[in-house]
């Protein structure tokens, strides 16, 4: 009978579709090691990923992308070699082994291990009944043409409705050179509404909403929620539609709830990867143990949670992922590592080392970073601000890790006047430095929510999902730019 | 071991299965490459990568009732058999797709001959890793020697690829052509009382031999960082902003994200329905060119086949053109301008090849002379663009100047204005190019945007 542990069926998976059972995977290893080397590792992903977009009213494309290969690598001191192919055979997995080795300028042969292990994850974060790229195209295309008459049907100002679904599924297996063996089959799915609406003066604004996460496909046909995603999209575009421009300045700021979490992301969670703290090149390098945050701040990354985007069972060295507290009531006191960077730094991989495909060397990265939830009530913070403005959604955002300063894009402002929510803004943007940002927190809401899964980080070139998630917060003083007086 | 076929031959299967699977019309395209990177940190090597990877894409058009379904797919598995089954795949998910009176393969003429734009010198395949290794030690130590207060970096980087790309349709084009690109790149990081900063400095270029000298890259990227030391805030004001050719480009990219026809025939740009309008002055002109020899964007013939050409995109401040693929055209009713792109994993684009804003006469030094109070900015973060509406809110680094003179740096502000003013109230344009990648600007300076601060 077929086994439903994910990771025991990519590692069945990939013994039958490219012959690399446990002798194989110790006789590529071997090849890796027959230099000195601390450490060596193999990655093999073969990924199914599917796409249909709608634009003027029909599904024009449709879209599959088959991806395999396998990358080595080999890790002495500091230094890493890796070397990465698309045909996954042994032949070429001992190439690559030649190749990534070639670091190391010791001539002694490292010891290798048997790889053994039945590749079995102590729990599936992502159980689901049907893979998302077998769900038929049909169903996919039903849904964004759905989509497309409910939103017209929405405000007559919808000038342009674009939705895009896109599934993922991807199968993993990593095979280490102290013998162990871990893999994991992720599943990803994805739906984008982008909605253009026009006024009577012919002026026009975008409203984008997304959603997604590791699920079964078959959430996103849900009417009631690809229905609120729609809803959300026409509001934001028509609210544009009305919106005046944001003011430059120093202000105070209430953040909303959910996918302002960013800002954790960019001005936090960025600067906190063991990398740049390895190389003291990060605004927190050595400040464990000082108050980076105001009483009540609590940050933490978890890759954990069930069905969230970015959720993982398994990180792609194989390392369990786990709930990892960045900030403490105000303390700085953990980073964010990969098996390389806790080795050098002396401590402990934190499930955090993950890559964009078998074609990238691992990295420290996020999975879902947020803060946890304060004691206020969400009305009495916007209440409380005499003049402000009220951040409720964000575009991307972006930090300078080693001077800490961030920047992130507003989609959905309002101001704030007397403690009341005012006229929507538009075209803000807030700046500020990592390491003071949250020192400027003066009220945690209650409200913790996380985003609706369409994280996106970009490092080093390589992309990787994330989560992020906030509740609703107020920040004193924060540099808000705008073309306005 | 499975047998793999010639480029050719690949390209070709792809596009015969697909026709027998009942395509209309089909095109196919093979990318394969060979890369090395490698950083080196200090005296230590950070990684060396290597790395082969191909990659077919297929596009199958159904003909249906006034026009076709389409779908495309994608494989790094290059067996015959896997060929096989993607094209057969292909036919069978553009059946599930609806029928879009516009798709189809060019109207317009495909490339006749293949000129050698100079892309590539075999020469530069017979250099191995460990010299270019070296290239990365020599900016590394230039960088870090430049001056005591560097005494840490992100590390020096390489980087070489070689492609090959195959490209053929069912209407009878086929064509192919060989690349390179090589790369050096170096990042200190300075610290001072006023804390940690980093900057960076980079040259490309298809041949190794046109790459810049390696010290001459880590002592830029030194000077770079070393004036980013000490950086204050201002107050918020309005005053004129600078963008010198490193940040000028991005002005270029926001610029070609509004001229791409999808966003045009979709009306998701400022400038749809602006052709032959003035929008920036007459001292402005910007040329996309995909036949300038050596150039980052370059190419033979485009992503459908077609001859890349010279486009006047802006000409003495008029929107002379737009840039269009075929499909974009005929929504457009217009014709292509040969400015397909085209990845192996999607249908085609449109997009710029090489585009440059034409230089003026002044020199930076004699720019910054003229401007009373303002910011040359050097650094932008964020992605605070809008191409619907043209607002424009980025975050901003650079240096101060007041009566004429550079003061100090300056960071933690953002720069803000409306993308269709801003064009307009460039008045100032340097003579000071630099190609730094396919997009290249002189400096450029507006008379004023809304700077945020303290």
């Amino acid at each position: 009978m077929a086994s439903s542990d994910g990771g025991e069926v990519a590692v069945s998976f990939f013994r039958d579709r490219f012959g690399m059972d446990d002798r194989s995977l110790t006789r590529a290893l071997d090849a890796a090691l027959e230099r000195e080397v601390d450490y060596a590792d193999l990655y093999f992903e073969y990924t199914v990923e599917d796409s249909v977009a709608l634009e003027e009213g029909i599904v024009k494309s449709g879209s599959r992308h088959l991806e395999q290969g396998v990358g080595v690598r080999t890790q002495i001191a500091e230094r890493q070699g890796y070397a990465h192919s698309d045909e996954v055979t042994i032949e070429n997995l001992e190439l690559a082994a030649a190749t990534a080795r070639a670091i190391s300028e010791s001539p002694s042969r490292t010891s290798a291990v048997a790889v053994r292990g039945s590749g079995a994850n102590a729990r599936n974060l992502y159980p689901i009944e049907t893979a998302p790229t077998e769900v038929p195209v049909s169903e996919k295309v039903g849904l964004l043409e759905a989509i497309d008459v409910y939103a017209r049907g929405r405000d007559p100002r919808v000038k342009q409705v674009m939705a895009s679904v896109v599934s993922q599924y991807q199968t993993v297996l990593i095979a280490g050179s102290d013998g162990s063996l871990s893999a994991d089959v992720r599943p990803l799915v994805r739906l984008n509404v982008q909605i253009i609406g026009e006024d009577a003066n012919g002026r026009r604004e975008i409203g984008y909403q997304g959603m997604g996460g590791r699920h079964d496909f078959s959430r996103l046909l849900e009417t009631a929620t690809w229905r609120e995603l729609v809803d959300e999209s026409v509001r934001i575009a028509m609210l544009s539609l009305d919106a005046k421009p944001c003011p430059a300045g120093t202000m105070d700021v209430v953040l909303g709830p959910g996918w302002p979490g960013i800002l954790l992301h960019e001005a936090i969670g960025h600067g906190l990867e063991g990398d740049f703290n390895r190389k003291q090149t990060s605004a927190f390098s050595g400040r464990i143990g000082e108050r980076v945050a105001s009483p009540g701040v609590t940050v933490v990354d978890d890759g954990t949670l069930e069905a969230r985007r970015g959720s993982l069972n398994i990180d792609d060295e194989g390392t369990p992922t786990q709930r990892t507290t960045l900030i403490e009531d105000g303390i700085l006191c953990g980073y964010l590592q990969d098996r390389l960077n806790a080795r050098l730094m002396g401590m402990k991989p934190t499930g955090n080392g993950r890559r964009e495909s078998y074609a990238h060397i691992p990295m420290p990265r996020m999975t879902n970073t947020f803060m946890l939830a304060g004691n206020d009530d969400p009305e009495e913070i916007l209440r409380s601000v005499a003049s402000g403005i009220y951040a409720v959604s964000f575009g991307g955002g972006q930090v300078d890790i080693t001077s800490g300063k961030f920047v992130f894009s507003v989609s959905e402002a309002y101001e704030i006047e007397n403690g009341r929510i005012g006229a929507p803004l538009k075209g803000a943007t807030l700046i500020g430095n990592g390491p003071d940002v949250l020192t400027r927190v003066s009220r945690i809401g209650g409200d913790l929510e996380l985003d609706r899964g369409v994280g996106t980080c970009g490092k080093d070139g390589q992309s990787v999902p994330v989560g992020v998630g906030l509740p609703t917060i107020r920040l004193d003083g924060i540099t808000v730019g705008g073309t306005a007086r | 071991m499975s047998v793999e076929l010639p480029p050719r031959a690949t390209v070709e299967r792809a596009i015969d299965r697909a026709r027998r699977a009942g395509a209309s019309a089909v095109d196919a395209i093979l990318i394969e490459s060979d890369s090395v990177e490698a950083r080196v940190r200090a005296a230590e090597i950070d990684f060396v990568s290597q790395a082969r990877q191909r990659i077919l894409g297929i596009r199958a058009l159904v003909a249906g009732e006034r026009g076709a379904r389409s779908a495309c797919t994608s494989t790094s598995d290059l067996s015959p058999e896997a060929v096989n089954q993607m094209a057969a795949e292909t036919v069978a998910l553009a059946r599930a797709t609806a029928v879009d009176p516009t798709a189809g393969l060019p109207e317009e003429a495909f490339a006749s001959e293949i000129p050698d734009l100079a892309l590539f010198d075999p020469a530069d395949r017979d250099v191995d890793v460990e010299t270019r290794i070296q290239d990365a030690r020599a900016a590394e130590a230039a960088a870090r020697g430049a001056d005591p207060r560097i005494e840490n970096s992100e590390g020096s980087q390489i980087g070489s690829s070689f492609s090959h790309i195959a490209y053929g349709n069912s209407a009878g084009f086929f064509g192919d052509y060989a690349t390179a690109a090589h790369s050096l790149f170096s990042e200190p990081v300075a610290r001072s009382d006023g804390g940690l900063q980093r900057d960076y400095w980079y040259t490309v270029a298809r041949r190794l031999s046109d790459l810049e000298a390696p010290d001459a890259v880590g002592r830029e990227a030194a000077r770079r960082v070393l004036r980013r030391l000490g950086a204050k805030r201002v107050a918020t004001c309005e005053a004129p902003v600078i963008f010198d050719p490193v940040t000028a480009p991005s002005l270029l990219g926001h610029l070609i994200s509004c001229v791409n026809g999808y966003a045009v025939y979709r009306q998701s740009s400022y400038l749809a329905d602006k052709l032959g309008e003035t929008i920036a002055p007459a001292s402005m002109t910007v040329i996309d060119d995909g036949t300038r020899p050596g150039g980052l964007g370059s190419k033979p013939f485009d992503g459908e086949g077609l001859p890349t050409r010279r486009t006047l995109v802006v000409d003495r401040g008029r929107l002379s053109s737009y840039l269009l693929d075929s499909y974009s055209a005929r929504k457009l009713e217009m014709q292509s301008t040969g400015n397909a792109t085209r990845g192996a994993g999607s249908s085609p684009g449109a997009g710029s090849t090489n585009l440059w804003l034409e230089p003026g006469q002044r020199s930076l030094d004699e720019i910054i002379a003229s401007t009373e109070r303002g910011l040359l900015v050097t650094e932008l973060i964020g992605m605070g663009f809008n191409p619907v509406t043209g607002d424009y809110s980025r975050g901003a680094a650079g240096l101060w100047i007041e009566a004429g003179e550079i003061v100090g740096p300056v960071e933690e502000l953002t720069i803000a204005g409306n993308f269709a003013n801003m064009l307009m109230d460039i008045d100032a344009i340097g003579s000071d190019i630099l190609w730094l990648g396919s997009t290249a600007s002189p400096s450029v300076r507006i008379s004023k945007m809304m700077i945020a601060g303290e």
